[in-house]
């Protein structure tokens, strides 16, 4: 199932999610069960599955991890990433320390030194966003292996960005 | 999702945490990580003069099942070969940790970083 045709939208990874949101509204008012209140079963069911689809569409479409992999599984590739380990090492010893980072900033609580590690890891997401949107853009398949690639490392980034994001808001807390 | 026991026991008394001189020639290091979860593990082997793995020690930042996973392994590879150590398959800690299907990709991480310890250990003495 295309998502962006779901959307009538073009298969382009840069995305204005305020039209996404306007366009999601407007199709969930659509296949609203109430207003197959009195249609037939067969109707019903069309409409719940529609509705269903329209919904995951918007998960998957809002998310741009999750819009780049459904633009190559439109491409033809399938990523398997619960599958399949990375072995990237100067990639994966950066990830490493950093994560040790972390564990001293918890330790220590040192509010200054997590806002520097935050942009300095901020800085790395938009980077390889940036490398991302380069390949789909480019679409040989040499540019859509490297997008798959960095699809692998930004998942890293993103979870890591997502702990520092929690302990941010633990400090703020305790504040 | 509940854990087994195995792997609450791994998980909280994580054994061989730590990490060896990466820049000892006798030392092998084997990172790899899980795209799908964001999981990064370090697995270190110290090895002998005649081949047998002596010691091994694991860092892993991720679930409990790949801290159990990789804590499993540091204990299994002592005392083997690095050809016996490269024979672990990833459905047997499976097995042994009795991790659910969603947590399969955690021994695997764990199967493939004792693959990237060995090839880094050849690697670093086929240069000599």
């Amino acid at each position: 199932m295309n998502y962006f045709e779901l959307y009538d939208l073009a298969p382009e990874f840069e995305l204005d999610l305020a039209d996404l949101s306007a366009r999601y509204q407007r199709l969930q008012q659509l296949t609203h069960p109430d207003k197959f209140a009195t249609a037939s079963d067969a109707q019903k069911r069309v409409a719940m599955q529609k509705n269903a689809q329209i919904n995951d569409a918007f998960q998957v479409l809002k998310s741009p991890l999750m819009r780049a992999e459904h633009m190559l599984t439109l491409r033809g590739i399938e990523l398997r990433h619960d599958q399949t380990t990375m072995q990237d090492g100067g990639f994966l010893m950066q990830q490493m320390e950093w994560r040790e980072q972390l564990d001293d900033i918890r330790a220590s609580r040192d509010s200054h030194a997590l806002e520097l590690l935050q942009d300095e890891v901020t800085a790395e997401l938009k980077r390889r966003h940036q490398l991302l949107a380069e390949f789909l853009h480019d679409n040989t398949q040499d540019s859509n292996l490297r997008a798959g690639a960095e699809i692998a490392k930004l998942k890293f980034l993103v979870k890591l960005n997502t702990q520092l994001d929690d302990l941010y808001d633990q400090f703020s807390e305790d504040l | 999702m509940a854990y087994s026991n195995k792997v609450i026991d791994h998980y909280e008394n994580p054994r061989n945490v730590g990490s060896f001189d990466k820049n000892d020639p006798s030392i092998a290091t084997g990172m790899v990580g899980a795209p799908a979860c964001g999981d990064v593990m370090k697995l270190q082997l110290k090895v002998g003069e005649n081949g047998v793995i002596e010691d091994a020690k694991f860092k892993t930042y991720g679930c409990g099942s790949a801290i159990a996973s990789s804590s499993l392994v540091t204990e299994w590879v002592k005392g083997k070969t690095l050809d016996e150590a490269v024979q672990i398959k990833n459905t047997d800690i499976a097995e042994e940790l009795a991790l659910p299907p969603v947590k399969i990709h955690c021994s695997i991480l764990a199967e493939d970083a004792i693959k990237a310890a060995v090839e880094d250990y050849r690697a670093k003495h086929a240069k000599k």
